[in-house]
């Protein structure tokens, strides 16, 4: 089922009364959701993603524009009319319900020509438990069971009723890191098992970037970008894009295009073709720096950091706009010689150029 | 270890000292009274030991009057005052406007001096050389007649009497409760909507298990509190209740002891000593009930 948005905006009233006026929480959203994709929906806190997923789902109500699910105009049903599932952050199990009649309770709410036999319900909520693997721990309450099978139980509780949608919000911020590692790929799992269209909103960059088929980056209530999670990362379309994905985050500077060449300071450091004579923000990844003595990035050295795999360098440039910029390495690299200054040259398809005033990408030529 | 144990019980010794002196010596005496027969406060003797004095009190028609009285009491008060005050909980709960004001008002009898409560009940309720009262005039404003609800008929009165006990003991049961429901996690709410649980369900499926251990609070400290009524009863009829025949088993003892009747302790202890059994008797069945529905 995909899930279109049409100018989806979402006001609040100040609450603070002597200001008046409104808080826009999602300001003017236009983008379509494929069919049978896990999409995950990216911003900082209170970006406006949960009101989004609560839009979607039913909970609240758009102050204006149309939420389609397929062809249906879903813009005024009540969440339980959308064939909606829900996995809340705190995942809300009933904690006076065993895992089993929790996992029943929506079917036991439908009505009429839905409604289902006992043993129908038993057979479905089985296998919603089955699908989640929680089959053995039916009986058990939720305050007997850890964070993660608990966030199965709601996962399962969410599939029963064999949802057009499934919610997810931040499914994974109660659970401790190894957990988190482990839910992520069940929960992307369940999703080709079922093929349901599911959005689940995260703060946490990794997360998304790593099983969802796209990601929706937000900030401040205004849709910045959406695409495959490689594509969003190797072509940020603006400054906020770029620095909000990705650990360490993307080093920026201060630049200078002049004759075609990319300036920091007084060394011009790569070829930038294209592009017209302007100061703009030069944002490179912490993998696009090559080790190299005649680089002609010249860096303060302050420390090596070896992590095994690779090794962090931890330096300074008079352009960077933080004190330290990160550089990743490969660990085979020739680090223990280096003292004082160390000097780089660049991966050009690493560096991004973004407009002074605007913060939009500029696109440029390397050769 | 022994002498961590001799530390814990220092620290307990002042608690155990009062409770000795004040709790558990009385209890014991008046066991001790009630199998005292013919037993003199002045002279300090008795003629012998045995089950008189509680013949004579479960014999006593005051004292069946006062049971009967204290029973209807109990059994009217408790679960109205329960269920209302859920109901205007719930109200509370649910509205965003005037919320803080309507707790207000609804919490006033609380911190309202009893005498004060009195005097509007009297307003309301009783016959004056200048008034019927204020709930005789609405009802003589509907064509019905002049009820004389103090000294009255047995069910007027009983009527006023449960109409105040509920009013008084409202205020503490709403404030438990709109605590309560605000405790409930709102998520859980919003999951059964996605769910597509009716209203009706979510209330019975989600909020009442979810307050039901508060609810077995209230229903218990109730029917306690409705047991050992008295002071309000004397509050409305005056201090001769059996002669209006709203006595209840605190008053009966009390009358016992210190009314016009009174100086015989041994018979006050009987029916103390009934009156604890029947309150423990109650609280048992209670708990055993509240922990039955909460494991099913």
């Amino acid at each position: 089922m995909k899930i279109v948005l049409e100018h989806l905006t979402k006001r609040y009233p100040n609450r603070n009364k002597k200001i008046g006026g409104f808080v826009v929480a999602v300001d003017d959203f236009n983008f379509e959701i494929p069919d049978g994709q896990l999409i995950g929906l990216l911003g900082p806190s209170g970006c406006g993603k949960s009101t989004t997923l609560n839009m979607i789902c039913g909970l609240e109500t758009p102050t204006e524009g149309k939420i389609y699910f397929g062809d249906d105009d879903v813009t005024e049903l009540p969440p339980e009319k959308r064939g909606v599932g829900m996995v809340f952050q705190s995942y809300a199990l009933y904690p006076h319900l065993t895992v089993r009649q929790n996992i029943m309770f929506p079917l036991e709410n439908l009505k009429g020509a839905q409604k289902l036999t006992k043993e129908e319900m038993e057979r479905r909520a089985q296998e919603a438990a089955e699908m989640v693997q929680i089959e053995r721990l039916m009986d058990n309450k939720p305050s007997e069971m850890s964070g993660g099978q608990q966030q199965r139980v709601a996962i399962a509780r969410a599939l029963v009723k064999r949802p057009r949608v499934l919610l997810l919000d931040e499914p994974l911020s109660n659970l401790d890191a190894r957990l988190r590692l482990q839910t992520r790929e069940e929960i992307r799992r369940i999703q080709q098992e079922t093929k349901i269209t599911t959005v689940f909103v995260t703060h946490d960059q990794e997360e998304a970037m790593s099983i969802s088929d796209m990601i929706v980056v937000m900030s401040a209530g205004v849709f910045q970008q959406m695409g495959k999670p490689q594509d969003v990362y190797d072509h940020p379309k603006n400054l906020f894009v770029a620095k909000f994905l990705g650990t360490p985050a993307i080093n920026v500077f201060d630049g200078t295009i002049r004759d075609g060449k990319l300036y920091l300071g007084d060394d011009a450091v790569m070829n930038a073709g294209g592009v017209e004579d302007q100061d703009v923000y030069v944002g490179i990844r912490p993998e696009g720096f090559i080790l190299d003595d005649d680089g002609p990035m010249h860096c303060g050295l302050n420390r090596v950091e070896v992590m095994g795999r690779d090794t962090t360098v931890v330096s300074t440039h008079p352009s960077a706009q933080s004190d330290m910029i990160r550089v990743i390495i490969p660990s085979e690299s020739r680090t223990a010689a280096l003292e004082n200054t160390v000097n780089f040259s660049l991966k050009p398809f690493k560096v991004h150029l973004f407009d002074k005033e605007t913060e939009e990408a500029i696109p440029f030529l390397s050769e | 270890m022994y002498k961590n144990s001799a530390k814990a019980w220092l620290y307990l010794l002042p608690a155990l000292i009062f409770l000795s002196v004040f709790m558990i010596y009385p209890l014991f005496d008046v066991m001790i009274y009630s199998v005292e027969e013919g037993y003199n406060s002045a002279s300090q003797t008795y003629f012998g030991v045995g089950a008189y004095n509680y013949r004579y009190v479960l014999r006593d028609p005051y004292f069946l009057q006062a049971v009967k009285n204290t029973f209807i009491l109990v059994i009217i008060t408790v679960p109205v005052s329960t269920g209302v005050a859920l109901l205007i909980s719930l109200g509370l709960n649910s509205i965003q406007k005037l919320r803080d004001l309507f707790q207000t008002i609804f919490f006033l009898p609380y911190v309202t001096n009893t005498l004060a409560v009195g005097l509007v009940f009297m307003i309301l309720f009783k016959k004056t050389p200048y008034s019927d009262g204020f709930i005789n005039l609405i009802i003589n404003a509907f064509g019905g007649s002049t009820i004389d609800f103090i000294e009255g008929p047995y069910w007027a009165k009983m009527f006023v009497m449960c109409f105040y006990t509920v009013w008084v003991v409202m205020p503490f049961k709403i404030l438990i409760l709109t605590s309560a429901l605000a405790s409930v996690d709102k998520d859980l709410y919003k999951a059964a909507k996605v769910d597509g649980a009716t209203s009706f369900r979510i209330f019975r499926k989600i909020t009442l298990p979810m307050i039901s251990p508060m609810i077995f609070y209230l229903i218990i400290t109730g029917f306690i509190g409705a047991f050992k009524a008295y002071s309000d009863e004397v509050a409305i009829f005056g201090t001769n209740l059996n002669a209006a025949g709203m006595n209840t088993i605190v008053g009966y003892v009390y009358d016992m002891l210190y009314g016009d009747s009174g100086g015989y302790p041994s018979y006050a202890s009987a029916a103390a000593l009934i009156l604890f059994a029947i309150v423990l008797t109650i609280t048992c069945i209670n708990l055993l009930a509240s922990r039955k529905t909460t494991i099913s």
